[in-house]
């Protein structure tokens, strides 16, 4: 048995029936867990004071607004080659989740700029690729809406999303070029010397696993509802015609 | 391919083909501009480069969704489908006209309206060039934007959405060409930057919207 | 509750706002499949009667 197995819709929909409510605990304890121990019991920083609690909503937005739309590639390229409408449909499903932590990524960092580096929004090349990921994530949307065939509709999103990861790697590299930022350097790899402190470091290790399992449950649980949702117009179809 | 090229060419010139709209477009953005931030001839030299870009960009935005939109309303895409040339061949051609009919023309206008707006003298030279450069770009990413969206009724506003996002790598090394330019710095490390770009757009981007347009005749 | 000194206005302003956003998603997420279900179990209800 292959694993592509997994990917037929009806199988799909049993053995993700019994997912969705794990990881919906799991995921509510790992963020509960995690922020409260960011929130009540770490330490202000030395230079930023109180603001860096907005790290434990900061960092794991941002990385989970990379993640998704590397997830929607993925399951894109899933698609065009081996043509799995599960697959598909999972990329429809992230495609909200990841433009909201998109959002989440932006707000929180700019309500971090305004005391720390006394402006809401700069032209920060961090912040403009952010804000040319969150206009990628509305253009794949405004696509997947304004199609009505759904195997068209898939074809064409994920073709704008192979380009648009090109360019959205294109574009990065860009801003990197326009314009030296304000903002710090990446605060979870593993060998850099300027890493955050062990003491923030846990609960936002914590607080990231939590993340990550909000995201499963919530495309899970999108992608169930295409899935219905197709078999739906299917049924509308069939009936329409008598 | 030569002979489809003609035909493009000449249905954009013809009348209603909105060949001159482009360019009066242009002018009309290029002129607001000191209406919105002041007639101080200091400031107005020192966004010039930009603002021509953002014009030029504009422009050739306004006429993308016209690259297939007519030859697929009237059925004369389903023929070139069938016809024995690729469809990126296809692709690559129309996005060729298109820069022929709205890129060339903005480029030659462009150090008429950069006068207007007072931009320094050795700006020009790399203004011109750097559109040269650029606009094919634009034209490719046009392209697969208007092949995406052929088949959609009001597909004029999600073309503007979708290909927006992507002329950004383009319009940033492009205006730092032409600002570095104006003010005297080296621009090779931008100027490679943007020909790289433009090539990689026209090398790889037909196979995507001959793809899309597949799909879309499908 | 910890003090947050000078910069409680902007950390509850961040973890208020994301908490908005992020339940607004779980809901939306929620009703939708809710709403699809029910319709979806209406259908096949309707396609077993005839």
């Amino acid at each position: 048995m292959s694993i592509w197995e997994y990917a037929n819709p009806l199988k799909f929909m049993g053995w993700t029936a019994p997912l969705v409510p794990v990881l919906w605990v799991l995921s509510g304890i790992a963020l509960t867990v995690g922020l409260i121990w960011g929130f009540f019991l770490t330490p202000d920083d030395y230079r930023m004071g109180a603001t860096v609690k907005i790290i434990y909503i900061h960092v794991p937005s941002a990385m989970m607004a990379i993640n998704a739309w590397v997830m929607m590639l993925v399951t894109s390229l899933i698609w065009l080659i081996r043509r799995h409408h599960v697959s598909a449909l999972a990329a429809k499903a992230a495609a909200p989740v990841g433009m909201i932590m998109t959002v989440v990524a932006l707000i929180s960092g700019a309500i971090w700029g305004q005391p720390m580096w006394g402006t809401w929004w700069a032209w920060d090349p961090r912040l403009t690729s952010f804000l040319i990921l969150f206009l990628f994530y509305l253009g794949y949307m405004a696509m997947w809406a304004a199609i009505d065939d759904p195997d068209t509709a898939a074809d064409l999103t994920s073709v704008l999303c192979l380009v648009g990861s090109v360019f959205a790697v294109l574009s990065r590299y860009a801003v990197n070029f326009w314009n030296q930022g304000l903002h710090q350097g990446a605060s979870l790899s593993l060998d850099s010397e300027e890493n955050v402190h062990d003491v923030f470091w846990l609960p936002l290790l914590v607080v990231l696993a939590g993340f990550v399992l909000l995201f499963l449950a919530l495309v899970l649980v999108r992608t169930r509802t295409e899935i219905r949702a197709r078999r739906l117009h299917a049924i509308a179809l069939r009936e329409r015609m008598g | 391919m030569i002979r489809l090229l003609i035909r493009d060419l000449a249905l954009a010139v013809r009348a209603g083909g909105g060949f001159g709209l482009g360019l009066a477009f242009f002018l009309i953005v290029i002129v607001l501009v000191p209406f919105g931030v002041g007639p101080e001839t200091v400031l107005l030299a020192r966004i010039a480069p930009g603002i021509l870009w953002i014009g030029a960009l504009l422009a050739c935005l306004l006429s993308l969704d016209r690259i297939f939109q007519l030859d697929f309303e009237d059925g004369s895409l389903d023929l070139l489908a069938t016809a024995p040339i690729p469809m990126e061949g296809v692709v690559a051609v129309k996005a060729l006209a298109h820069w022929l009919t709205t890129g060339l023309p903005l480029v030659m206008a462009a150090p008429f309206l950069g006068v207007m707006l007072n931009l320094p003298g050795p700006g020009y030279a790399w203004l011109v060039l750097s559109l040269v450069l650029g606009t094919p770009a634009l034209s490719m990413i046009g392209a697969f934007g208007a092949a995406l969206t052929v088949g959609l009724k009001r597909g004029g506003l999600l073309l503007s959405l979708l290909v927006l996002p992507l002329y950004v790598p383009t319009l940033i090394y492009g205006t730092e060409v032409a600002r570095r330019g104006a003010e005297g710095l080296a621009v090779a490390t931008p100027l490679a930057l943007l020909a790289g770009i433009t090539l990689a757009a026209v090398a790889l981007l037909p196979f995507a919207a001959a793809a899309a347009l597949r799909v879309n005749l499908r | 509750m910890p003090d947050l000194g000078k910069y409680a206005a902007e950390v509850l302003s961040a973890y208020g706002l994301t908490l908005v956003l992020v339940a607004g998603l779980i809901l939306a997420t929620w009703a939708r499949s809710r709403r699809v279900r029910r319709a979806l179990e209406r259908a096949e209800a309707r396609r077993a009667d005839g």
